[in-house]
């Protein structure tokens, strides 16, 4: 069964996240280090939706899949409403970031580090992003 | 969560961090830094050695004050950062951009060195 969580939409909600994905990510084979980049590159993702996509409005919410695929992870991330495709997004350079004091932008640089692949696709008013992390390969899932 | 203690130690300024910081809280980080900055300080270090999880909210508070460190001559370091932390750094390349050690006592020769 794959692990499901619905997200207000909240930044108070982020600690519930991150409960979520540390427990789901438990079962994988993937190293400490590992696990926790994967739960900011989720965060990040999903912080960027909260306030950028719904305005951090409680009421709204986000929904989170943990899927075991062939060989990887994938994490989707669905939401209705403004699409923010993250693929599309250009990572800012980072000596710019720090000229101009910006407080934000560098979460999706994080997020295209951390994982191996990212989709997106937006269908009928409804948003998916999955993330997907390749198994380590000396330890695949049972 | 995350908690804030301020600790002044003979012309160092030291902040440390308890807990984690997300979108929900880096404000905290930033008003502490922004009092520490008004306050004159010439030297602060970040005891990171009980910050468990920091997002990029977080990251970007630190890099906004590099500037202003760097004109004003105010020595900077962090010190203490678990394994995770420590290489959430390292992907943004942070590790380059600021003195970054093991312990107390490195923090403090490293920031003098810069």
């Amino acid at each position: 069964m794959s692990p499901k969580l619905k997200l207000s939409c909240c930044t108070s909600a982020l600690v519930e996240l991150r409960s979520f994905l540390q427990r789901s990510l438990e079962a994988y084979g993937f190293s400490e280090v590992d696990r926790h980049q994967v739960t900011l590159a989720v965060e990040e993702v999903c912080t960027n939706l909260i306030i950028h996509s719904h305005a951090s409005n409680p009421k709204e919410v986000i929904y989170l899949e943990v899927k075991e695929l062939k060989e990887k992870l994938a994490i989707e991330i669905t939401d209705k409403g403004d699409a923010f495709n993250l693929l599309e997004y250009e990572v800012p350079d980072l000596k710019k970031v720090i000229e101009e004091k910006r407080k934000g932008g560098i979460g999706i640089y994080l997020v295209k580090k951390i994982m191996d692949e990212i989709e997106f696709e937006s269908k009928n008013g409804k948003n998916t992003c999955r993330l997907i992390k390749n198994f380590p390969s000396s330890k695949m899932p049972k | 969560m995350l908690q804030l203690e301020k600790i002044k130690e003979e012309n160092k300024d030291i902040l440390r961090l308890i807990g984690e910081v997300d979108a929900s809280n880096s404000v905290l980080l930033d008003q502490s830094m922004q009092e520490i900055l008004e306050q004159g300080t010439t030297f602060l270090l970040i005891d990171g050695s009980q910050l468990s999880y920091i997002s990029s909210a977080g990251l970007g508070v630190f890099m906004s004050y590099l500037d202003d460190f760097s004109e004003r001559g105010i020595r900077f370091a962090i010190f203490g950062l678990n394994e995770q932390v420590s290489e959430v750094f390292k992907i943004l390349g942070l590790d380059r951009l600021i003195q970054i050690a093991p312990d107390k006592s490195t923090a403090i020769k490293l920031a003098h060195e810069s």
